[in-house]
């Protein structure tokens, strides 16, 4: 399609060493305009360096391979990193010229509207990472790469951010590469899942209607067996 | 049946208190103490005779000294001359030790040639670089602010400099992925993420000062509070000599005060912080 042309996410043949580690080995993926795709692993099995790799973050580190990612890419980090100096506001605009009444919008959005004048150390773990979202979304990206972005936040509030960010993918339709050990969250909102092993993607599930025993799959494939699954 | 009467058993002593490690809470005006102490023998000393009045003149002759250099004008004057270089110095010092501490910062070919001559600068003493200074620079008043200047980049340098350097890493890298241009990076991160040093650095810098124009005023000098105070010394006049001390230590205070109530404001966002 030529509407995809620059749109479209693809790696091939990506490698990437940290000294005598090979951390990614020859890594094809492809990821469709709108497609949500969740990326789980093990400690250790490469899922940061993937996703470093698209962010454009890793100059200093060893390797080869084609990455060809969107011109807009916005990335949610674990923690949300937001410049404590900074209010709010200021925050999710950083950079933009003249973005500040986009800026409030997106944070009405992420239902933060009314704490534009916010310091980000008076707000809450979960209302932090909703910034950062704001802060991604703002950008309108084409492809959004999430590291762990929930993995510091109660049982409760990722619950409901699971909700807000199906809501905003649905509403903005960028590529999302969510990189998670949470299995359960992988299944809750990604149209198809992979598994990284050893640099390698090890397995590749498609979610959608009576995709059943996709847990108990995806779990073997990162080496849960029985109580565990 | 036998009633068994449970003779009462002493509970042990349980050991309720801890012993108490941490310093009490803090006192009431505790920072005046040692001062009125100090005051109060020095008044104690001088009334008793103790203290000959040629050595040390006592409290209430240098108040009332105070007030007749006040009545003359002579104070304010020399104040003046003072303030004024100070002022000069910590004008020119500051955006200059700032600007060094930014690019030494930021390249490293502007730290390997800056970070040496200043750490240098930083090993020799003020008085050291008087005969220097005055040979190339004459003893007027462009000498003055030099010695002051110089004093005074040093501290803002090093503390702005060591505030960049501790800026987290993970802000830089958040900077990048949303495409910060440069002068924009330098503005929203680096500036703000430095200023604590910058403004530890400030409090240093104007204790400094004062500190070096006093070196400065002590030679050859016709204004200012050292120079009322050399002159001072030729007569045996101790009660001016006092005057001037005191100035020096209350404007030295009072310009950390200052620094420091401006450091309230700026870091506001790191107060919520603290609760």
């Amino acid at each position: 399609m030529a509407t995809d042309v620059g749109r479209l996410t693809r790696v091939q043949g990506l490698t990437r060493r940290y000294g005598e580690r090979l951390i990614l080995d020859h890594l094809d993926l492809e990821i469709a305009p709108g497609e949500f795709v969740a990326l789980l692993g093990r400690s250790g099995s490469g899922k940061s360096t993937l996703l470093r790799a698209l962010a454009g973050l890793d100059d200093d580190v060893a390797g080869d391979g084609l990455v060809e990612v969107p011109a807009q890419v916005s990335v949610v980090f674990q923690d949300a990193r937001l410049l404590p100096w900074q209010r709010v506001l200021d925050n999710v605009v950083l950079g933009l010229d003249g973005g500040e009444r986009r800026g409030r919008e997106s944070l009405a959005e992420v239902g933060l509207g009314g704490r534009e004048r916010a310091w980000p150390s008076e707000l809450s773990g979960g209302e932090q990472q909703r910034v950062a979202l704001a802060r991604s979304l703002v950008r309108e990206p084409r492809l959004l790469l999430a590291d762990e972005p929930f993995g510091a936040l109660d049982a409760l509030t990722r619950i409901k951010m699971h909700g807000l960010l199906r809501r905003l993918v649905e509403r903005h339709r960028p590529a999302v590469l969510l990189v998670t050990h949470d299995v359960d969250e992988a299944i809750a909102l990604a149209d198809r899942v992979l598994v990284l092993d050893s640099g390698r993607i090890a397995a590749e599930r498609r979610l959608g209607p009576g995709s059943t025993d996709i847990r108990t799959d995806l779990l073997l494939a990162l080496g849960v067996t029985g109580e565990g699954a | 049946m036998t009633l068994v009467t449970a003779r009462p058993v002493a509970p042990a002593r349980v050991r309720s208190r801890r012993r108490r490690l941490r310093p009490r809470r803090p006192i009431r005006f505790g920072f005046l103490v040692g001062p009125a102490l100090l005051l109060a023998f020095w008044a104690g000393g001088s009334a008793s005779g103790l203290l000959d009045p040629r050595f040390l003149s006592p409290p209430w002759t240098v108040v009332t000294t105070a007030g007749e250099l006040v009545a003359s004008g002579r104070l304010q004057e020399h104040l003046l001359a003072s303030v004024q270089r100070v002022g000069l110095g910590l004008a020119i010092g500051v955006p200059l030790g700032t600007l060094l501490a930014l690019v030494s910062g930021l390249s490293r070919w502007g730290e390997a040639v800056i970070d040496g001559p200043i750490q240098i600068k930083r090993a020799i003493p003020a008085l050291a670089m008087m005969p220097l200074l005055i040979l190339w620079l004459g003893i007027g008043e462009v000498m003055k602010v030099t010695v002051i200047t110089l004093g005074v980049l040093v501290p803002i340098y090093i503390h702005t400099h060591n505030g960049l350097r501790g800026i987290d890493s993970r802000y830089v890298e958040l900077a990048e992925t949303v495409d910060l241009r440069r002068g924009t990076f330098v503005r929203k991160v680096i500036l703000p993420g430095a200023q604590p040093g910058f403004l530890l650095g400030m409090r240093f810098a104007v204790m400094t000062a004062w500190l070096y124009l006093v070196v400065a005023e002590l030679i050859n000098s016709t204004t200012g509070i050292g120079y009322m105070m050399d002159l001072a010394r030729t007569y045996g006049q101790t009660d001016v000599i006092l005057v001037g001390i005191v100035l020096y230590g209350l404007l030295g205070l009072f310009s950390d005060a200052a620094v420091r109530l401006v450091e309230r404001r700026a870091l506001s966002w790191r107060r919520t912080l603290a609760g």
